[in-house]
């Protein structure tokens, strides 16, 4: 089955499905696993946050996703990705390589070093409907500056033949967004795309990119570590932690009411104005090194709450309840005691 | 831009003279005598040699010829050879054809073979070919120039029978493939090394990462995103070693017996013809001061983020 025969959105399946990923390294020190069996799914429309450190394995889930995972010495050794129902790692590169940039678009966190030093952003731009869609140079042209209109870059007619270095930071990146853009996708990753923004440019590059998901009805997977970006766009949140993702939440539930102490703890950590003059709250410790994952559970050392049990079984992503039972639409937790940490 | 080359001419001026005047200097504090060379072995007239020295003027304080001769210099007189009575001018202008062939020719491998290597090794990178391609370049530029020379004429030349050994019609760009390919060993082996590198560094950029998440095919992010960013390095490095190509071409041109520059001013030097030698030195400095410029414009049609100022 082609990928175009499937365009239209089949009930049931969900647009985009990561099941059961595991990714390695090989490293000097053994294989260091980056992502351990990792699940979580976007539907067109839904903004999903993928929340975790530096090392959480969030964007090594997004290459993979993408398929431009250094292969050595990243190796994906377990798991699907599946994009409307047909897995992409099973795909021929020359099958992949379509759904690349066409399909599932994405757009990078540092957009000086993401563009090409030496070619124009027109070209840059135009060269997706070149290579894509045939278009002969011109066109690919006319399209470029639409594209650079549609992401409100001023005077797009007069800046297209200008370079990257030409342009500042929040123009950069919106130049990466039009990019990402570009075939009309219908998911697009953003791995950090705001993190080497200012904060004024970081709002306005946000909503651009909420807005215009709105109006393609497009999957946004949005990865950050940042919990102010996540709040205002994202449906629902993925926590990652070693590799694992260790809560699943709509976006306000986790807000009011975390089921995972390093959820708690990451939360506790944004500085407030309410507690100002205190000192700021750190969760204690390091991320594990991937290579020598703590056993048990991964975040054991670090947490508050651990016992004998965290440091010998792993626990399971359990579904959330409320303390009589009924259950919350979306919620999972992987911790032995969700139960005190959601419910105090 | 304009007033940048403006600026780069200008500067030529000071590094021409200081050139011309080294060269001439050295050529005054070397042993021997041209006039006395036109007795060869004979016991010279002491009487008609000093009338043809001070006639020829290197009786003139060193200073005052060297003004004689900057001043001919500027109205295009490269001075007179003292033993054949011949234009300087002439003397270069015959011997000149050959050297151009053989340094176009040269030149044309080194870029060729040169970046293609590079290419090939540094796509696979830490693989067998890349191991065969860096020993064989670290061997090429190990090995001095005029024993590779003779390699390739004993074996290619005599012993195999391949191609003719010395070159005796430079017209004949067969004949020049051997002497060019001598030539070109260093450079290529340099070129390639750095390219090399360029493409390992430059593979991994981000930029590349990009182009892979665009979709497009692995042919294309290589000639069209790598190999720009991946050259940058590598042209400074061939306008350079195109004024190092003619250097190099006075043991090449040797070897194979080629009349072009580089054997004249080997000769040059022999008999002490001070003229001459400075002449094509200044010639190939002349060059050198203009390709390098060339270089310098090509340099930022390739990386638009230099600008001339």
């Amino acid at each position: 089955m082609s990928i175009e025969m499937t365009k239209a959105e089949v009930p049931g399946v969900p647009l985009l499905e990561v099941r059961d990923l595991h990714v390695e390294f090989h490293t000097r020190d053994g294989a260091a696993k980056a992502v351990n069996g990792v699940s979580y799914t976007v539907d067109a429309g839904e903004t999903l946050a993928v929340l975790g450190e530096s090392g959480s394995g969030k964007s090594v889930t997004a290459q993979t996703i993408m398929g431009i995972l250094d292969t050595p010495p990243g190796k994906v050794t377990g798991g699907q990705v599946l994009f409307r129902g047909e897995d992409l790692l099973t795909m021929s590169e020359q099958e992949r390589r379509r759904v690349r940039g066409d399909k599932i678009a994405m757009i990078f966190q540092d957009a000086l070093s993401a563009l090409n030093p030496v070619l124009s952003v027109g070209y840059q731009l135009g060269e997706l409907f070149r290579v894509h869609r045939g278009m002969s140079r011109r066109e690919a042209r006319a399209k470029a500056v639409e594209l650079m209109d549609r992401v409100r870059i001023p005077a797009a007619k007069e800046r297209v033949n200008d370079y990257p270095h030409q342009f500042s930071g929040g123009m950069r990146q919106r130049i990466m967004i039009a990019m990402a853009l570009a075939l009309e996708p219908d998911v697009i990753i953003a791995d950090e795309p705001t993190t080497a923004l200012d904060v004024t440019v970081q709002a306005q590059v946000m909503d651009l990119l909420a807005e215009l998901q709105r109006d393609f009805h497009m999957g946004l997977i949005l990865i950050t570590h940042d919990l102010g970006v996540v709040a205002d766009v994202a449906d629902k949140i993925a926590v990652m932690y070693a590799g694992r993702i260790v809560e699943n939440a709509p976006v306000h539930e986790l807000y009011k009411r975390p089921a995972h102490p390093y959820t708690r703890g990451l939360l506790d950590s944004i500085p407030r104005l309410d507690h100002k003059g205190k000192e700021l709250y750190a969760i204690k410790g390091l991320p594990p090194s991937l290579t020598a994952i703590p056993s048990g559970c991964a975040f054991n050392p670090r947490c508050t709450q651990a016992r004998d049990v965290c440091r010998s079984e792993i626990p399971p992503l359990l579904d959330v309840t409320e303390p009589d039972g009924t259950p919350i639409g979306g919620r999972t937790s992987a911790c032995h005691f969700w139960k005190e940490t959601i419910h105090g | 831009m304009g007033r940048y080359v403006v600026r780069r001419l200008l500067q030529m001026i000071p590094v021409f003279i200081g050139a011309t005047f080294i060269v001439f200097m050295m050529m005054y504090a070397l042993p021997g005598d041209p006039v006395r060379a036109l007795w060869g072995e004979r016991a010279p007239d002491e009487a008609q040699m000093a009338a043809l020295k001070a006639d020829l003027g290197l009786d003139d304080p060193i200073l005052l010829q060297y003004w004689h001769y900057l001043t001919g210099l500027l109205q295009g007189d490269f001075g007179t050879q003292i033993s054949s009575r011949r234009e300087v001018i002439d003397v270069i202008g015959d011997a000149l054809p050959a050297t151009i062939r053989l340094t176009v020719l040269a030149f044309t491998i080194t870029v060729v073979v040169g970046i293609g290597l590079g290419l090939i090794a540094g796509l696979r990178a830490g693989g067998k070919t890349d191991g065969l391609i860096l020993f064989v370049t670290l061997l090429l530029i190990s090995v001095p120039v005029f024993v590779i020379g003779y390699l390739y004429q004993t074996y290619l030349g005599v012993k195999w029978d391949l191609i003719k050994p010395t070159v005796q019609d430079s017209e004949d760009w067969g004949q020049l493939l051997l002497p060019a390919l001598v030539l070109a060993s260093l450079s290529l082996a340099y070129v390639a090394r750095l390219t090399r590198t360029s493409i390992v560094e430059n593979r991994r950029a981000d930029y590349m990462r990009t182009a892979k998440a665009k979709g497009l095919s692995a042919r294309r992010a290589v000639t069209v995103h790598l190999l720009r960013n991946s050259l940058i390095p590598v042209v400074t490095f061939l306008g350079v070693d195109l004024g190092n190509l003619a250097t190099g071409a006075i043991v090449t041109e040797g070897i194979f017996n080629i009349h072009g520059i580089g054997n004249t001013v080997f000769h040059a030097l022999n008999s002490r013809e001070g003229s001459t030698v400075v002449g094509i030195v200044t010639f190939i400095i002349l060059v050198y001061l203009v390709v390098t410029l060339i270089v310098d414009l090509l340099y930022a049609v390739l990386d638009p983020r230099i600008r001339y100022a």
